[in-house]
């Protein structure tokens, strides 16, 4: 990722690359009584985002009561800020794959993964999720979600118990303040990407995910009934509209 | 149980199923099991229940085959065109929740069942291709990710005057039916349940239930699994119950074997299946709660848990897994702990019930919420098999561990739990009271653990001799029962799970109709399922 050359009047450029003429700087203006603190912005959001981990409830069997007693007083997993779980994928941050996953669930896996907003992760939780588990040799169940969806952290268990749901969580803690956030999803966009037309999340996640953009659902084998339905109820409806003109036009004439 | 089937003529089957419920009283259809039976070809097993003196009796039935070449079956895609169907005559005009049962058989061996309204798949996606449970199924594990297109019609079967079988198309809605799908990811339907409801402005019309979506085939595995392999499964099917299903399993194949356990096992396996059903009990208080929004009550209820899990854990290693009964008795012995930490256990939560109950059991709130909601008369439940707490709630006297009493339950002193209210208010309520009895029985028996072995020595390749076992426990939520029938191999011929919350699903359409669609919340989570299980 590119840095832009930051222009402030009153700091020479080449001196952003001199921490002595920067700490000089602090120096002054804490003397001068000002309130500064360096860091990177990075950092800040990282630390406030790994802290604040909202997860969809995605319980599917057993790894989902585990779950449960995470959230609950002896275990108490609010401590690490995991406690918010939402029910719609838009308002989630990562998708706690707890249990095994079917061939019938598979297609709502993956659109609830793509219905998140990016930057999102997901963790897999036990045996069933990471390669089927016990039910490997079954004809409806999913090897391992990792076919269908990116997994960011693995969780093994059958269940996991909740300290090793909880270590899981705290690994995806790391992943979280290591990552670039204004540089990767967030970034600014260059001339050339912006001639592609497709949002950040596209640029940096299609290697990873695929091209997920849909084509648009064309209908095509509309019943025939259902056409002469919408027909007649159209014509039906038309004697209405009809005579306001005319009217128009007769008030038009009289003046 | 052992098995001695009894046969009807094809052409009387429906008159005869009739009589049986109208003149013998068996008016309980325990289960309908598909098999394949190899040279006889396909066929179903009926297990049936008098309510009355708990007799049981159990039906075998041997489809006829015919080819069905109208280009109507198979969802009019014409796969099965010039193919041999199998069909049955139908039962669930006589016991309702055979509809569900033979979609269930329909699904597993293409078995269609004559005059059934709705023959559609229950489990698996409508496209998959062939029937999973037929030996002659071509091992395929493909999936797509494609959206699946479900018909918005169910196949009805019938013979015409000619005898040649026909299908026609019933379609499930009505032009200006309002349907909306809660599920299959949805946090009050406990899991993966798809409930398609049809909505008249609030008032439900009719639920639809999709099951499926955690259908593992379990009962296919454990045919290419030795004996001991297929214990692993059980406990994953209702977590909550993972003792009592386990029991079940361990149950049916030691009664095929004939093995004789030591009172320690029967006294050590009876106070784990109570602890299981305190712990489940807890979980479901906490549940319902939860479910109508009152948080803090989920919450003691999770608390009090963990101390059930402790017990248990310190014995048996796991925490919902537990793994603990084996064939011929248990993993290993108890704790030396054990009696002491389930005596103060019991100490500890004698007083603690009642402070959930206060909490949230009798607010007002959640009178309002759960009184008249979701009613369903004692006649409907046995026809639905509506089993466990949910049943006793309207008044049916169907608790297993007294009707066919295992293990200790018969020299315990313990009261059967049932109530008249027939709604959501006294499901709850029996859940609550139910936990006394739990503790009641542990109580008695925690004392006097006799010495013993913990496990009778069985040889290493276990073999089940030939025949047919039916054998059920009471779970948390209802009876569940193993079928087993044997060819004398060491892995079973056919392995049939009995899940306790494949009725209460079924039942959920004539409870909710008229109701409003908040109340399908309560009911639901009153109604105490865990989809695993159904799914198995």
């Amino acid at each position: 990722m590119e840095v832009r050359k930051p222009r402030i009047k009153s700091i020479p450029y080449e001196e952003w690359n001199d921490n002595a003429s920067l700490e000089k700087i602090i120096e002054e203006l804490h003397e001068g009584g000002v309130n500064v603190v360096t860091g990177s912005l990075d950092q800040l959001i990282n630390w406030g985002r790994a802290n604040s981990l909202w997860s969809l409830t995605f319980a599917t069997s057993c790894c989902g009561i585990e779950f449960m007693a995470c959230g609950c007083a002896r275990y108490d997993f609010a401590r690490f800020g995991f406690e918010v779980t939402r029910n719609s994928p838009r308002q989630a941050d990562l998708i706690m794959c707890a249990g095994t996953i079917t061939h019938k669930m598979a297609p709502a896996l993956k659109r609830l993964y793509d219905e998140m907003a990016e930057p999102k992760y997901v963790i897999a939780v036990g045996g069933c999720a990471i390669s089927g588990g016990p039910f490997k040799s079954s004809y409806h169940v999913v090897k391992g979600i990792e076919e269908i969806v990116p997994v960011d952290v693995f969780i093994p268990g059958c269940p996991p118990r909740p300290e090793a749901i909880m270590y899981g969580m705290m690994q995806l803690q790391r992943k979280v303040k290591i990552e670039k956030f204004f540089g990767g999803a967030n970034h600014k966009q260059t001339q050339e990407e912006r001639e592609l037309g497709v949002s950040n999340e596209e640029l940096t996640f299609r290697h990873k995910l695929g091209d997920h953009r849909r084509e648009p659902i064309v209908v095509t084998d509309v019943p025939q009934d259902f056409v002469d339905e919408m027909k007649t109820a159209s014509e039906q409806v038309r004697p209405e509209v009809n005579p306001a003109p005319t009217e128009v036009k007769v008030e038009e004439d009289k003046a | 149980m052992k098995l001695e089937f009894l046969s009807f003529d094809f052409d009387k089957f429906a008159s005869e199923m009739q009589n049986l419920k109208e003149k013998k009283h068996f008016d309980y259809l325990v289960t309908i099991v598909g098999e394949d039976f190899g040279e006889e070809g396909l066929g179903c097993v009926y297990i049936l229940e008098n309510t009355d003196n708990h007799e049981r009796c159990s039906v075998k039935m041997l489809a006829k085959t015919q080819i069905c070449g109208d280009g109507m079956s198979s969802n009019g895609t014409g796969v099965t065109d010039g193919q041999l169907i199998p069909y049955i005559p139908t039962v669930s005009n006589i016991w309702r929740v055979a509809d569900l049962l033979e979609r269930e058989v329909y699904d597993f061996y293409g078995i269609v069942f004559l005059g059934h309204p709705d023959m559609r798949r229950l489990f698996l996606r409508s496209d998959f291709k062939g029937h999973p449970f037929r030996k002659d199924w071509q091992f395929n594990d493909e999936y797509t990710l494609e959206d699946d297109i479900e018909p918005d019609y169910g196949l009805e079967y019938y013979l015409d005057k000619d005898g040649h079988l026909q299908s026609k198309q019933n379609k499930l809605f009505g032009p200006d039916d309002y349907v909306i799908n809660i599920g299959p990811q949805h946090p009050s339907t406990h899991g993966v349940l798809r409930l398609q409801t049809v909505l008249n402005g609030e008032t439900v019309k009719r639920v639809y239930p999709h099951l499926g979506y955690i259908h593992r085939g379990i009962e296919k595995m454990c045919e290419n699994m030795t004996y001991p392999q297929t214990l692993a499964l059980t406990d994953r099917l209702n977590y909550l119950s993972a003792m009592m299903h386990r029991h079940a399993l361990v149950g049916v194949i030691e009664e095929g074997m004939g093995v004789e356990l030591t009172d320690r096992i029967k006294y050590i396996r009876t106070i784990m299946d109570e602890l299981q059903r305190l712990d489940s009990h807890l979980l479901y208080v906490g549940c319902c709660a939860q479910d109508m929004g009152a948080l803090t009550a989920f919450l003691y209820s999770m608390r009090d848990r963990e101390h059930v899990l402790n017990c248990m854990e310190e014995t048996t290693g796991g925490r919902l897994i537990q793994n603990y009964y084996r064939i011929g008795g248990l993993q290993d012995d108890i704790d030396p702990n054990f009696v002491k930490n389930v005596k103060d256990l019991v100490k500890y939560m004698k007083p603690i019930i009642q402070e959930y109950v206060d909490v949230f059991g009798d607010n007002i709130i959640t009178h309002n919420r759960f009184e008249k909601v979701g009613p369903m008369s004692l006649e409907d439940c046995i026809s639905y098999a509506v089993t466990g707490p949910a049943g006793r709630a309207s008044g049916w006297k169907n608790d297993v561990r007294k009707n066919h009493p295992y293990d200790m339950y018969s020299q315990v002193e313990w009261e059967q739990i049932t109530m008249t209210g027939c709604d959501t208010m006294d499901r709850y309520t029996c859940h609550i009271q139910e936990m006394y009895q739990s503790l009641h029985i542990i109580e008695q028996l925690i004392d006097n653990i006799p010495e013993g072995d913990f496990y009778v020595k069985q040889k290493p390749i276990i073999k089940v001799p030939e025949g047919q076992w039916y054998f059920s426990v009471e779970g948390a939520s209802g009876e569940f029962g193993v079928y087993l029938d044997s060819r004398g191999d060491k892995s079973p011929y056919r392995l049939k799970m009995r899940p306790m919350g494949l009725s209460l699903t079924g039942a959920l359409d004539p409870m909710l109709r008229g109701q409003k669609i908040a109340d399908l919340v309560a009911t639901g989570a009153a109604i105490d399922f865990v989809i695993p299980d159904i799914d198995r």
